[in-house]
């Protein structure tokens, strides 16, 4: 039985958490709107720019001459895990969920019998896979600087994953992020970007439409793809920023409100040990009083 | 009206402009170009350049670089990956396109394809045209 010092610290500290909490909630509010906008900002960029992408691939992709970045390399024996998680904690299930996809993920590959490597952006992906798939890092990205993920971030990874490509380090890349779908719920996906794969898209706006090309469909595709990777990374990278906060939000909101109950269970408990403490006294005066 | 079209530009991290233009010149992979209403619907990669903009309402001009425009006869998307209206263009932006564009003249100059050479030498030559114009 706790005495009542203890039970009155323990109230104070728990009141303590709640404001902490309540207050990473708040903040991580404000946050998500601002990762919203950023995130609905960049969609007509990416919108169009797969609509276009899907019209060339289409036309262009089943001939030999396709870039090696559509068409792949003509083996998929080695493959590129790009991990992207947050570089904090506290939010929820956000990292350990995208963790454990790419781990079910890479599991399944190395029981194919196919080379794994990973490269992790974002410190607690890092963290999360180092003892399972530690062996198989070949790099990592530090965002942890970054306060606004801009598109240069994006091309930075994406110059790194094509730079290793052309150095014929793998063959298919995939990135893992989580989009966006609303505050309680992050969806963990997996992308591949390397070889290109447009399917959604593939009708877009200009149906019909025959277009010139200039200076030749080839060299359009071969100029877009790399941007393509880039595209790709910065709208994951958009998602996952907002996943970060909605999850941060939520998960706060849990502990805010699992503190509070706390609170009133060790109020209660408080005051009943107060008032036993009273009634025992009585009881100690009363039977004293009877025994002269 | 007839004589204009929609015209959008739009960046990764935003969208710049989307509005009704009467002709939009474009600084074309393999050079200028102006599409106008009815213009045969065309796809061009961009080279780092200006992109003028003649609406009803006035003209405007950006800075862009890297990236297509999509040329549909009604309407045209203009998709780049840097994108910065003339107004708000720094001396450091004009100097890190000068920086990248020597770098690839530099490492051109390497390599034996004289057009290629001549491509990056140009490039170089248009991006200091471009400061002296912008008068930066």
């Amino acid at each position: 039985m706790p005495s009542l010092k203890d039970l009155k610290n323990r109230i104070e500290s728990v009141k303590s958490t709640r404001k902490i909490t309540k207050a990473m909630q708040m903040v991580a509010a404000a946050k998500l709107r601002r990762a919203q906008e950023s995130a609905e900002a960049g969609r007509p960029y990416a919108e169009r720019f797969n609509a276009v992408m899907a019209g060339l691939a289409a036309s262009v992709g089943g001939s030999d001459s396709a870039p090696k970045l559509l068409r792949g390399t003509g083996s998929d024996d080695v493959h590129l895990l790009v991990v992207m998680t947050a570089e904090r904690g506290l939010c929820g299930g956000f990292n350990a969920n995208i963790a454990k996809l790419a781990r079910a993920k890479a599991e399944e590959l190395r029981g194919k019998g196919k080379t794994v490597k990973v490269l992790t952006v974002g410190k607690k992906g890092r963290d999360a896979l180092k003892r399972d798939l530690g062996d198989l890092f070949v790099g990592h990205v530090d965002l942890s600087d970054v306060k606004r993920i801009g598109y240069t971030n994006a091309q930075d990874i994406a110059k790194d994953i094509l730079s290793r490509f052309d150095g014929g380090e793998f063959d298919v890349a995939t990135i893992f992020y989580a989009k966006f779908v609303n505050v309680v719920t992050q969806i963990p996906t997996a992308q591949q970007v390397i070889p290109a794969s447009f399917e959604d898209e593939a009708a877009g706006d200009d149906s019909g439409a025959i277009f010139d090309y200039e200076p030749s469909e080839e060299a359009i595709l071969a100029d877009l793809l790399p941007k393509g990777v880039a595209t790709a990374i910065f709208s994951a990278l958009l998602e996952n920023g907002a996943s970060e906060q909605g999850a941060r939000m939520s998960a706060m909101d849990n502990a805010t409100r699992n503190a509070g109950e706390m609170i009133d269970k060790l109020t209660i408990q408080f005051n009943r040990s107060r008032q036993a403490v009273i009634t025992n006294e009585l009881i100690e005066i009363i039977s004293g009083a009877e025994a002269l | 009206m007839a004589n204009t079209m929609q015209f959008d530009l739009v960046s990764p991290e935003r969208s710049l402009a989307s509005l009704a233009v009467t002709a939009v010149q474009i600084p074309g992979a393999d050079g200028d170009m102006t599409a106008m209403p009815d213009h045969a619907p065309t796809i061009t990669t961009l080279r780092p350049g200006l992109l003028k903009v003649e609406a009803p309402e006035g003209s405007s001009e950006y800075l862009v670089t890297g990236g297509f425009a999509q040329i549909n006869g009604d309407s045209l998307s203009v998709l780049a990956e840097k994108a910065i209206p003339v107004t708000e263009v720094t001396r450091s932006h004009l100097d890190e396109l000068i920086t990248e564009a020597r770098a690839s003249h530099d490492a051109a100059k390497g390599g034996d394809d004289q057009t290629v050479v001549d491509e990056a030498a140009k490039l170089l030559a248009d991006m200091e045209a471009l400061g002296t114009h912008m008068s930066l």
